[in-house]
């Protein structure tokens, strides 16, 4: 049994006899411990989902090219948005120079799909499959207008950065599965195509005021997977695990002598890191995976650090007891010819996100697995640029946007909310971004306002002093 | 395994008051002991915790008009003629009947407010209530008054008054301090603290020999005269001040300011007295008469984020930084969480939305921009600041100047173009015509296929997207040898739209009949309506940001015309060009052609010329006249020979001017911006203007300061008020103890912790303003204190009655921080460069990183440098906020991109993975084998002896020995069977390793050396 070192900033409520306050005391788990709760005692709600899967689209998709169908829009080509609608509306720099605000409708044909009549555009034909178990929300809607405040409010439930993402709160609150990996992992994907990536920061998966040890993890493609993983040159594993058995003895030498639990917890770091260093390369590696595997995941996933390959990977780390496991694709940010942009870009994602909902499902693991799909804001239903039937950009839009959820919890087949006829307001159950958190803390067993930690004086929580839970979209 | 996890909670979490109210608690339950409940001590955090947010100082929250931070508002008898609070009557007191009440709709805490209260926190009120219900100002805002010295039983202990206040405590609990600690380890511990390195052998033998009672302190003197102390200081000092090399947000782009950094450093080095560091950083430049050094100091405040991405608004932003100097300062120095009282009066603390605002009026007077532009140098996108440049620097500088002058001069001087010459040449112009012949592709390289020729290769054509590049070679015929000119066209049949050109690399080639080569000199020309020279020059230059843009429109084409300079031998058989280009930003299909001409040089003029000179000299008016006269001048050869001498002198003097180091400083507007309360903190919801004003609740601002930020130091550090030395003081103390006396050494209000040794913390305040701010006084007072000479061995005793050391009834020992532990490796190995300051440098670190998340393509790579830049110290990485060095974000480094005043310890498998493969310390282990092998004696004991004092300062002992002998027997045999993995081992890093050693040894050792560095007491303060 590890000692665990002390949690830095444990409410002092706790000592005052409130146990139950102080949720994130199960975080006394260390990143990766050995601390093996597929529930934690101290969750709130039973948990439908143990894991999430959140595939980060970065950049911001257009809804009105994907989900949002709005035949209307044909009859109002190269009109302008009237003025009524825009509603005053704040503009971006890219923009606000512009004359006029021409409505660009879709190029892209949509159908509906599945029992249910989901509607999905003819980008997303391996999407369109799943329809069934797929829930739209068309309603979602953000604060941000621009891509570093409104990521940084996807992902941590903040504009200004300093507070810690998702993955690091549910890491903090829940803890680790397993003994070898680390609870939270983020992958990183750069677009196929000649689109423009727009830039990400280490901080979006980092763990804010919370303890650096609830961090996600970077895993990329290459020699080290996760940082510093490889023995160096002339180290091999048997010279590695004689040089720990030293380590460890002269290491227990010191804790005989100076009774610090600190030094024990530096033990066990140690031989956790060993365990990392076999447990990673054999997860990363997919030379293994049948070749069905690759067939259905698409042609980019045999190429190493491709979306594709990702989302195997996801996949594998959720079989492997990670709790969060983010994946960012970048592109999407087609403010010209977004046309070619985003059909590049669905190359990349449609089929291995609809391939690791499959392989989830057809291994039992998505009713315990959230996944969702979606990016920072929406676009807009003008056209950004020169304007043609077939061509045209979109700016960024916060109003409204649509995102995919599935998984542990989730009804699918559903779509939520309802937006007007230029995707532009919603007229119909919004789900703001804390609506969102909350949702899917609720799917973990947590109650959103309850999982707290004191900073400066505050308790903060990731849905800051919002968030409902959007009943509707449970089964 | 459950049971005894949640039971580990439990006895983490019986921490931080303990000291202070467990012995309340155990008397209030009880009811052993009747002692009076302290307001301060116990019962404001328990009202703040769980009552304040509807019923304390913020009235847009309150709820039934209750507050019960003020006492006349709590004891005030309501309409139903009641009292929240009735002094000396619990019974009689609704607080209390509402907090014991079983109706759910009628107890408080409310249910839905998840706050809980305890049947420890509902004995301790009603006590408090009935000893009659006394409130006491928050304690740290009482004022500072020198303390008296607690007496104590064993007075021998005692070294200074430090111990005085620690050992009356740790009697109180009926516990003895711990005995002094082995001197290796004191000499260590007092060498990491004041210099962030292990003490050398010269220095540990010194101290060893030294048997006078002066001893230690010579020592501790020793190390705060070392330059390395100022280093170590300022290491917390940058995490305070948010320093970073970027610019932070979504571009992230370099920024310059690590002249401030060397500031600090220096400031430290020379103990610039607290009350002086904390004036020049924020109003350096207000001083009367202020040095150079001074004005630089104001970095401090320009080391928040700056926004350049495209989107935002400026004003938007400006308020961000403006909050962000706001929430520094109130953090920094007067241990407040301001940022609360950014949307609405404070909770929790007695602050208002107006002192928020108050306060950002005296930063709303710097000309700064709110939003930076990624497409200008970084200087011009974040100004003010002031350029640096080297006595060497400024001579270059005055010399190119007087060169520029001079040319300028010379080409004024130059004679004029005659009325007949101009007849002449008009005549020349309109007698012909200019003729454009294609010229043929013959080879074409274009990534991604983008590019497609026509049949009779004299046309490219490319399809719409992003980014291309191109390279291409062109035949010039039939005629070659009479070239005069050739020109790039760019034509689209779609739409408007614009090509944008950069990296471009363009030559001409002549071959005459023998094969002879002679590269043809060119210079870009206006002709008809091509693309102007300067923008054409953005595409030819090396910056990747600038880029000349061609306009097309539907049917007019757009070029980029080259004259070609020298006439080239007319044998020349053929002519070919080859360009490289790249194009980006490409939204339209278009196609390009190679042209050339072969008439006189005299005929490659503008159109705007053109169109004048097709009048006839005769219909010229005298305007016209003048016009084609500069033309004709400025095409002269003298003319142009002076010109092409000018730009490039004027090309030196740019980049001399780029190349002189600058710092962000802070400067005042003539006119201050005025300051609006902002509605719930919004950029765009202004109400009320106000001026610049200190916190109404803290003592006032002496009338005769001026009311910028030169007075707003002055009275930061004015001796009445009572948070700033409290403040400074406990944050050097957490740097030494590894907590402060007040653990949320951030937070010094309701919410935070109260001190663990509230006199021991004024006593300190007060001598650090009696001693003139001195600092170095004040770490020395502390570190020869008995206190900080304990050994920091944990008894199960100690660990069950104090586990997180509060009471110091044993020495600190703790992980140390992430540069540390870097810097300790590279000490003891000896590849540490021990050069103080300069620009930031870029040791060993992962490659690809920044690759999968920066902006663009890609392309943004972390360049590692060269030779002494892998072994500077670690303050000296460079910061990129949004990818930190990956190794420092391991050991808990924060971001860098608000204020952090207090980092985590976490111990976690990445640190484990960092030290035991990451290529410096790999390197450092190689080195200091070579060092135990060399100086370590011959025998592998003193040798692994040598290595292990290198590093962690003291004698392995006799079973710390035989492990380390028998892992370089086990190592050495092990290598002697694989050679090869020696070689590979040795072959890691940098620095060749030193060829005279003996393969096998070596490698044998570096195992050994690693081992020992990757020991918890090697990146340990024992």
């Amino acid at each position: 049994m590890p000692i665990h070192p002390p949690l830095a900033n444990c409410s002092r409520r706790l000592f005052l006899g409130d146990a139950t306050a102080c949720l994130g005391a199960s975080a006394l788990a260390t990143l990766l411990s050995g601390d093996l709760r597929s529930a934690s005692p101290l969750m709130h709600l039973t948990a439908k989902a143990k894991r999430v899967i959140w595939l980060t689209q970065a950049g911001a998709p257009s809804q009105l090219e994907l989900m949002d169908y709005k035949p209307n829009l044909l009859a109002h080509f190269d009109k302008d948005l009237p003025e009524s609608v825009r509603g005053g509306q704040r503009l971006t720099g890219m923009t606000s120079g512009q004359k006029r605000f021409p409505v660009a409708p879709s190029r892209f044909r949509f159908q509906q799909h599945g029992q249910a009549g989901v509607w999905f555009s003819e980008l997303l034909p391996h999407t369109a499959k799943l329809a069934d178990d797929i829930c739209v929300v068309r309603s979602l809607h953000t604060e941000a207008i621009n891509h570093d405040p409104a990521m940084t409010l996807l992902q941590t439930g903040h504009q200004i950065s300093g507070r810690p993402s998702f993955g690091a709160w549910v890491a903090y609150g829940l803890g680790s599965m397993n003994h070898e990996l680390p609870t939270f992992v983020a992958m990183i994907s750069r677009p196929s195509g000649p689109t423009n990536a727009q830039p990400l920061h280490e901080r979006m998966w980092g763990a804010g005021f919370l303890p650096s040890k609830f961090q996600g993890v970077r895993l990329s493609s290459g020699k080290d997977p996760v940082l510093f993983l490889s023995n160096p040159g002339g180290i091999n594993p048997a010279r590695r695990r004689a040089m720990l058995d030293d380590i460890s003895a002269l290491n227990r030498l010191k804790f005989n002598d100076y009774q610090d639990p600190e030094t024990i917890a530096r033990i066990d770091q140690y031989e956790m890191a060993f365990r990392m260093q076999a447990a990673v390369p054999e997860l990363a590696d997919l030379s293994r995976e049948p070749e069905s595997t690759f067939q259905a995941y698409g042609p980019e996933s045999k190429k190493p650090g491709t979306y594709a390959a990702n989302c195997i990977l996801a996949r594998r780390l959720a079989e492997r007891g990670v709790r969060f496991i983010q994946l960012y694709h970048r592109g999407w940010d087609q403010h010209n010819s977004l046309p070619s942009g985003i059909s590049s870009q669905c190359y990349d994602t449609d089929q291995p996100s609809a391939a690791l909902v499959s392989d989830l499902k057809q291994r039992g693991m998505l009713e315990d697995t959230l996944v969702i799909w979606g990016g920072e804001f929406g676009r807009t239903v003008y056209s950004q640029g020169t304007l043609t039937r077939d061509n045209y950009g979109r700016d960024h839009h916060p109003r409204c946007y649509s995102i995919l959820l599935a998984g542990a919890g989730i009804c699918g087949g559903h779509t939520h909310g309802e937006t007007d006829d230029f995707s532009y307001n919603i007229v119909r159950d919004g789900v703001h971004i804390h609506d969102l958190n909350a949702t899917a803390m609720h799917l973990l067993g947590i109650d959103h306002t309850r999982l707290t930690f004191r900073y400066q004086g505050r308790d903060y929580r990731l849905t800051d002093v919002d968030g409902q839970i959007v009943n509707s979209i449970l089964s | 395994m459950i049971r005894l996890t949640v039971r580990g909670i439990a006895s983490q979490c019986q921490r931080g008051r303990r000291l202070i109210i467990a012995l309340w608690v155990t008397c209030a339950l009880n009811g052993l002991v009747k002692a009076e409940v302290g307001f301060n001590r116990i019962v404001r955090s328990i009202l703040s915790d769980h009552c304040y947010r509807c019923h304390g100082p913020d009235p847009n929250q309150r709820q039934a008009d209750l507050r019960l931070d003020v006492r006349d508002e709590a004891i005030k008898i309501n309409d139903a003629g009641r009292a929240a609070i009735v002094p000396g009557q619990p019974s009689e007191s609704l607080v209390v009947e509402r907090i014991e009440s079983h109706d759910v709709d009628a107890i408080m805490p409310p249910v839905d407010s998840h706050k809980k209260l305890s049947d420890a926190h509902r004995a301790l009120l009603k006590q408090w209530i009935a000893e009659g219900a006394k409130y006491e100002t928050h304690w740290a805002f009482e004022p500072l008054v020198i303390v008296p010295v607690p007496q104590v039983r064993d007075a021998s202990w005692v070294r200074n008054p430090i111990d005085r206040f620690i050992l009356s405590k740790i009697e109180q609990q009926g516990l003895a301090p711990s005995c002094q600690t082995e001197k290796e380890t004191l000499i260590r511990r007092a060498a990491l603290d004041i210099t962030g390195l292990p003490p050398t052998l010269a220095q540990i033998d010194a101290y060893l020999l030294d048997t006078s009672d002066s001893a230690y302190e010579k020592v501790v003197d020793q190390f705060l005269r070392s330059e390395h102390y100022g280093e170590r200081m300022a290491v917390d000092w940058l995490d305070a001040a948010r320093f970073a090399d970027t610019n932070g947000y979504q571009v992230d782009r370099d920024r310059e300011v690590y002249a401030w950094r060397d500031w600090v450093i220096g400031a430290f080095n020379r103990n610039l007295p607290f009350d002086q560091f904390t004036i020049e950083q924020f109003a350096g430049d207000l001083i009367p008469n202020a040095t150079l050094d001074q004005k630089i100091a104001t970095g401090f405040h320009r080391n928040h984020m700056m926004n350049e991405e495209g989107g935002v608004l400026p004003e938007e932003f400006l308020a961000e930084y403006l909050a962000d100097r706001v929430e520094t300062t109130t953090a920094v120095w007067l241990g407040q969480t301001f940022n609360c009282a950014r949307c609405h009066d404070h909770k929790f603390d007695p602050f208002t939305q107006r002192d928020f605002y108050g306060l950002k009026a005296f930063f709303n007077a710097v000309p700064e921009p709110g939003r930076g532009h990624y497409e200008k140098p970084i200087r011009e996108s974040n100004p003010p600041f002031l350029a640096l440049p080297s006595p060497d620097q400024l001579a270059r500088q005055s010399q190119l100047q007087s060169e520029v002058d001079s040319l300028t001069k010379q080409i004024a001087a130059l004679p004029k173009v005659t009325l007949d010459q101009l007849d002449a040449w008009v005549t020349q112009l309109n007698a012909q015509e200019l003729k454009w012949f294609n010229a043929t592709f013959v080879q074409i390289q274009a990534d991604k296929q983008s590019a497609s020729v026509s049949d009779d290769r004299q046309w490219l054509s490319f399809d719409a997207h992003g980014d291309r590049n191109l390279g291409f070679t062109a035949k010039l015929s039939p005629l070659p040898a009479s070239v005069t000119a050739v020109r790039l066209s760019f034509a689209s049949e779609l739409a408007e739209s614009n090509v944008r050109l950069r990296d471009l690399q363009i030559s001409i080639v002549a071959r005459d009949a023998s094969s002879e080569l002679s590269r043809l000199k060119i210079l870009p020309r206006v002709v008809g309506n091509s693309v102007s020279v300067e923008e054409l020059a953005k595409a030819f230059d090396t910056d990747a940001r600038s880029i000349a843009v061609l306009k097309l429109g539907k049917n007019s084409p757009a070029s980029a015309v080259f004259e070609i300079a020298h006439q080239r031998s007319t044998s020349a058989a053929t002519v070919e060009l080859t360009a490289n280009l790249k194009f980006s930003g490409v939204t339209e299909p278009f196609c390009m052609s190679v042209q050339w001409c072969e008439q006189s040089s005299a005929l490659l003029v503008p159109s705007k010329i053109n169109n004048v000179a097709r009048k006839g000299i005769a219909s010229l008016s005298a305007e016209e006249k003048k016009q084609l006269l500069e033309f004709r001048h400025a095409q002269s050869a003298e003319f142009q020979a002076l010109s092409l001498r000018l730009s490039e002198a004027t090309k030196q003097l740019d980049e001399l001017q780029r190349e002189i180091p600058t710092t962000l400083v802070m400067a005042e507007m003539d006119q201050p911006r005025p300051t609006y309360v902002l509605m719930r903190g919004a950029y765009d919801k202004p109400g009320a203007e106000v001026a610049a004003k200190t916190p109404e609740v803290l003592p006032p601002m002496n009338p005769t300061y001026p009311k910028n930020r030169l007075g707003l130091a002055r009275w930061l550090v004015d001796p009445r008020n009572p948070l700033t030395a409290r403040v400074t003081v406990n944050r050097f103390w957490q740097a030494i103890f590894g907590t402060g006396l007040v653990r949320t050494s951030e937070d010094f209000g309701a919410q935070g912790e109260p001190p663990s040794h509230p006199e021991l913390l004024d006593w300190l305040a007060v001598e650090l303003m009696h001693s003139g701010w001195n600092v170095k006084s004040l770490l020395r007072t502390i570190l020869t204190s008995a206190t900080y000479r304990q050994s920091s061995r944990v008894t199960p005793e100690l660990l069950r009655a104090d586990p997180d050391n509060r009471l110091l009834a044993r020495g600190p020992r703790f992980r140390l921080q992430a540069e540390f532990v870097r810097d300790a490796a590279l000490a003891s190995s000896g590849l540490l460069v021990r050069k103080l300051g300069g620009p930031s440098v870029k040791p060993y670190h992962p490659a690809g990183l920044y690759e999968q998340i920066t902006a663009g393509n890609g392309t943004n790579t972390y360049v590692v440098g060269r030779g002494d830049d892998l072994y500077r110290r670690s303050l000296y990485t460079y910061w990129k906020r949004s990818v930190p060095n990956p190794a420092m974000l391991v050991f808990d480094a924060p971001f860098r991109e608000t204020c952090s005043l207090r980092r985590p310890r976490t111990n976690t498998p990445l640190q484990a993975l960092n030290l035991l493969n990451d290529t410096t310390y790999v390197e450092a282990a190689r080195f200091l084998a070579e060092r135990m092998l060399r100086e370590g004696g011959s025998d592998s004991d003193s040798r692994i002896t040598h290595g292990f004092r290198l590093l962690l300062a003291r004698r392995p002992k006799a079973e710390e020995l035989r492990i380390l002998r028998d892992s370089f027997e086990r190592a050495t045999a092990d290598f002697e069977r694989d050679p090869q993995a020696a070689q590979s081992l040795l072959a890691i890093g940098d620095k060749a390793a030193d060829a005279s050693l003996d393969r096998i040894a070596l490698a044998a050792m570096t195992s050994v050396a690693s081992t020992i560095l990757n020991l918890d007491e090697a990146i340990t303060k024992e």
